[in-house]
């Protein structure tokens, strides 16, 4: 596909933002310390990252998928990590809002999370409702004006900076599975609001992940957003948005690994040439480049269905997601080879990427979840 | 008939505009009077400077020990500190005046702010930051046959625009150095140049001519209404700190200072302050302790571009050539003949470093003191 | 209450240089990009509209293709550009492309308050030339290498900086200040900025809007008006393998640094 000149100045900004500020220092302080940098969020939040595609009049910058698409494309080429910073307002935080929520909501919610001033994270996992989503045991029952909220939901991404949280709470217990489920958005600061320990991950550190915990925290009904028990269906077409944003990031991850591979292929010398000379290695290469250009395509070619408002859009989004996170990984297990030892030292780059590039096919609906999603969409 | 630059014929002598500041001639100065006695030579006509301050005549003298055959000097307390209007008007009158056919100018901070709008208001071409200068087109083809690759004998010189003879030829470098260009002003006078300082070299210095150049005051007026700029203060930097990223020139130590840490590190030291630059290192050395981390070059360390890069006793691995292998010029000193770094360096000595370094360093002190 | 920027498009020199066998730059194989010193130059124009409501419109001279820049600079915060664009511009030396830079300037108009900026110089001739004379013609007085620029009223004071220390300059406007690297840090655009500035005003200077000022005629413009043409141009000696030098003792030394100081790399 061939940007038009709108998208392909977006892409020029998002480039060289990521490529001159996303130093080697602050990679590395994320990575040693897993610590949320405020410094780069509020410079990304300047720009307008954190509203790339809500619409102007709810404060953001009136961007559209694509341009969402190219931003975490170019920001994950140069850190996994911080294209997270920018997605979340525009994904799983702001969708909920942007997709069901009542005028007054938007109005109220969107303006300070598309200018980065607050942080809006998204809770719909739960220690027994991963891919199953309907398993959400999380409670939210009427009492008065007010809901009252118990439950726990877990690896919640940006959780300990976060201001408010969108989550999915059983409404209805009455009915099974996906049904009577709500969905709300909480105060972080509210009474009865605590968080877990931070986790331990294997990548993407300095964008903290901990559980967060509800016992008995009392919200206004003015907080339910969409209608009552029908949360669950826009919990899944948020996670269509998200897909989309998390397969651009997997196409960022691969170009990150190609770069890093290209040039290490062309310094190294062993058998008194550069190893890019052989082509054990050179055609390593040739797969992570037409892989990736493949992954691309698809993930522009979804968001353009998004933008077009097509019904396939949902299907083409999975696609994207599972191709080219199960591409990037493909491409980090190679970049990693032909790096030989020193690819294993975490000094260089490609050790994180390796390490970064696990979540994608996990995060945001696993590998296996895209497959049932493409394969009903061919059986049903 | 009003002044015409156009008019080429009317135009004589080579001028330089002698900069001062606070009394103290610019030394860049003394290699444009050299350089301008060698065109006024190959023209066959005077070589003059032209000097604006107040009460500047006593450092007028030591112009002709380098060449000039008379000083024009304007003094005025207007002329004290430069100023762009105060000094372009005084220039262009006198040019208008006297009509030399060359005018050089130092390419500092003051003579890139004077020359352009000297020659607007002169309409004339100017030719900013020169590197070599040339009326004689022997003397140019023999300049070009070292610097340049053109393949001097089977090209044309002669064009049908200009007398390629006695036209001032300006080269310069281009696109950052990548291209070279020759630059001419065939149909309007003074060919004005500005010529980037410590290129031309300097004559020995002359007693008697010295003595003998001959002191001019030019009438010109000037008066407070014609500056429309104040002068607020001036103030000299204190010697300013640079990183290496920033650095013109960096001296770098490796694994090869082990068997006198602190001694092969002072010797870095001392190249570098010669030179006016910084001390790098490669990683071993970081790892080892023997350096903080912020002098390290390479792959996991600093990406640095100086002019020059002198490597110390570092084997030139391939991340620590990663961080450097742009530099200008690569200088290599290893023991190991085999060391990867000879691959990349423009000039290797197989040696120690602890006997090398401080020859380096003397070499340097030598050749800066006949400079 | 506006500050004129002119801005140039640029080869970037600082990657790959493909030469032409003819010893020209195959300008074709380069990416251009915005001057880096017209970037320094927006930024401190952006930096005194944010303080003080200035508007900020952008010169260029150049091909059509130029208009990509001009959009990218109103997606940073630029008001309004304008594209100096002729072929009977084309070829111009400093001299001639100042003499119509001016003329555009004057034509477009500039009242008591405003202010002219450019970059120092361009990365592709260096020449730095461009700045001091469109003031010139158009009888501005000029500070350049501008490290500091305050503003109380309609006087500027300017820090210009020199070799060995700096100046404090006071200006009235309007006058040119010509921005080195060291005032600032330019900024990106804005996501916003990419959306909006496909719709923002962008107007074309031609030939025939610029013919009947005195700055022009066929003597001060094109390359038929430079005063300068190039006569010769070639690429230095092609860097060959290194040189690896005889022995350890004093006169390898000393062969060294005097190789570096006759080419002056020392």
């Amino acid at each position: 596909m061939i940007l038009d000149k709108k998208h392909a100045l977006q892409r020029k900004l998002f480039r060289e933002f990521a490529e001159n500020e996303f130093t080697k220092e602050l990679q590395d302080e994320l990575e040693a310390t897993g610590e949320f940098n405020w410094d780069i969020h509020n410079k990304m939040a300047k720009y307008g990252f954190m509203g790339t595609k809500i619409p102007e009049v709810y404060g953001g910058q009136g961007g559209d998928y694509l341009s969402y698409a190219i931003m975490d494309e170019e920001l994950a080429r140069q850190n996994l990590c911080l294209s997270i910073y920018a997605n979340t307002s525009n994904s799983l935080g702001g969708g909920p809002l942007m997709i069901a929520g009542s005028e007054e909501q938007k109005q109220k919610y969107l303006p300070p999370v598309a200018s980065g001033e607050k942080i809006l994270v998204f809770g719909l996992t739960e220690p027994g409702a991963g891919s199953d989503a309907g398993g959400t045991t999380t409670t939210a029952i009427p009492d008065g004006d007010d809901f009252i909220i118990n439950g726990r939901k877990c690896f919640i991404s940006g959780a300990p900076v976060a201001d408010w949280i969108i989550i999915f709470a059983k409404t209805d217990l009455t009915k099974k599975g996906s049904r009577g489920i709500s969905m709300f958005i909480v105060d972080m600061n509210l009474p009865g609001v605590s968080l877990g320990a931070h986790e331990k991950k294997m990548g993407i550190k300095g964008y903290p992940t901990c559980d967060v915990v509800f016992e008995d925290v009392r919200i206004p009904k003015e907080n339910l957003i969409g209608p009552l028990h029908k949360g669950f269906q826009y919990a899944m077409k948020t996670l269509d948005g998200g897909r989309l944003g998390v397969a651009a990031m997997s196409v960022g991850l691969g170009q990150a690994c190609i770069d890093e591979a290209v040039k290490y292929a062309k310094e190294r010398k062993q058998f008194g040439r550069p190893i890019a000379d052989f082509q054990g290695v050179s055609f390593m290469i040739a797969d992570m480049e037409a892989e990736i250009e493949a992954a691309r395509q698809l993930v522009y070619h979804a968001a353009v269905l998004k933008d077009a408002g097509d019904p396939e859009a949902g299907l083409a989004c999975s696609k994207a997601k599972y191709f080219a996170a199960e591409a990037a990984n493909r491409a980090a297990y190679k970049a990693v080879q032909i790096h030989g030892g020193y690819g294993y030292i975490a000094e260089y780059r490609v050790e994180r990427l390796y390490r970064d590039a696990r979540i994608l096919s996990i995060f945001e609906g696993t590998s296996q979840i895209q497959q049932v999603v493409i394969a009903n969409g061919l059986l049903k | 008939m009003s002044y015409n630059s156009a008019d080429i014929a009317a135009f004589k002598n080579v001028w330089v505009f002698c900069e001062q500041r606070q009394g103290k001639m610019m030394p860049t100065t003394f290699e444009l009077i050299s350089e301008g006695r060698k065109l006024a030579d190959e023209l066959g006509v005077e070589l003059c400077g032209i000097l604006l301050g107040d009460d500047v005549d006593g450092i007028a003298n030591e112009l002709g020990g380098y060449g000039a055959d008379k000083v024009y000097v304007c003094n005025s307390p207007l002329l004290k500190n430069y100023t762009t209007d105060g000094y372009t008007k005084v220039i262009s009158d006198v040019v208008e005046e006297l009509k030399p056919e060359i005018m050089l100018f130092g390419a500092s901070n003051i003579g890139r702010d004077l020359a352009p709008r000297c020659a607007a208001r002169l309409h004339t071409g100017l030719c900013a930051d020169c590197t070599h200068l040339d009326v004689d087109l022997e003397g140019y083809k023999e300049f070009l046959r070292t610097g340049s690759s053109l393949d001097i004998d089977n090209m044309k010189w002669d064009s049908p625009l200009f007398d390629v003879n006695v036209n001032l030829k300006m080269t310069r470098p281009a696109f950052g150095g990548h291209l070279m260009a020759t630059i001419v002003c065939p149909r309007f006078r003074p060919a004005m140049a500005t010529v980037r300082p410590g290129v031309m070299q300097k004559r020995p210095f002359d007693e008697a001519a010295a003595k003998a150049v001959e002191i001019i005051h030019p009438e010109f007026s000037l008066t407070e209404a014609d500056i429309e700029t104040e002068v607020v203060e001036i103030v000299k930097a204190a010697k300013k700190m640079v990183d290496l990223i920033g650095a013109d020139f960096i001296v770098s130590v490796g694994r090869g200072i082990a068997k006198d840490v602190e001694g092969g590190i002072a010797i870095a030291e001392a190249i570098a302050e010669e030179l006016g630059g910084v001390v790098g290192s490669s990683r071993a050395v970081v790892d080892a302790g023997w350096i903080s981390a912020d002098h390290q070059v390479g792959q996991t360390g600093k990406t640095v571009h100086p002019k020059v890069y002198i490597a110390l006793g570092i084997s030139g691995a391939i991340q620590h050539k990663a961080g450097m292998q742009d530099s200008e010029c690569i200088i290599a000193v290893n023991k190991n003949d085999a060391a990867p770094i000879f691959e990349i360096a423009d000039y290797g000595i197989v040696g120690d470093l602890f006997k090398v370094g401080p020859l380096l360093l003397d070499s340097i002190k030598a050749a800066k003191a006949n400079a | 209450m506006k500050i004129i920027v002119t801005v140039k498009q640029v080869p970037d020199t600082s990657g790959k240089v493909a030469v032409n066998a003819d010893g020209t730059l195959d300008r074709a194989s380069m990416q251009t990009i915005i001057n880096p010193d017209d970037l320094n130059a927006v930024e401190a124009a952006l930096s005194l509209k944010d303080e003080y409501g200035y508007k900020v419109v952008v010169f260029t001279m150049g091909p059509a293709p130029a208009e990509g820049m001009l959009r990218e600079l109103m997606a940073m915060g630029v008001d309004e550009t304008v594209l100096v664009s002729a072929r009977q511009f084309g070829g111009s030396d400093t001299y001639a492309t100042s003499q119509i830079l001016a003329a555009a300037i004057d034509t477009y108009g500039f009242d008591d308050e405003d202010i002219i900026m450019a970059g120092r110089q361009a990365i592709d001739g260096d020449t730095a030339q461009v700045g001091p004379q469109i003031a010139e013609k158009l009888h501005l007085p000029q500070v350049t290498y501008a490290g500091d620029i305050k503003k109380d009223g309609k006087v500027l004071t300017v820090k210009r900086m020199l070799e060995d220390g700096y100046m404090t300059i006071k200006v009235k406007t309007p006058c040119m200040i010509t921005c080195i690297k060291e005032l600032n840090e330019p900024r990106y655009m804005t996501v916003n900025g990419t959306v909006k500035c496909w719709d923002m005003p962008l107007t074309v200077m031609d030939y025939e809007a610029l013919k009947d000022h005195e700055l022009i005629d066929a003597t001060t413009i094109g390359l038929k008006g430079s005063p300068t043409n190039i006569y010769k141009s070639f690429t230095p000696p092609q860097k060959g393998v290194g040189m690896m030098l005889e022995g350890s003792g004093k006169e390898t030394t000393d062969k060294l640094v005097g190789i570096l100081t006759a080419k002056h790399i020392i």
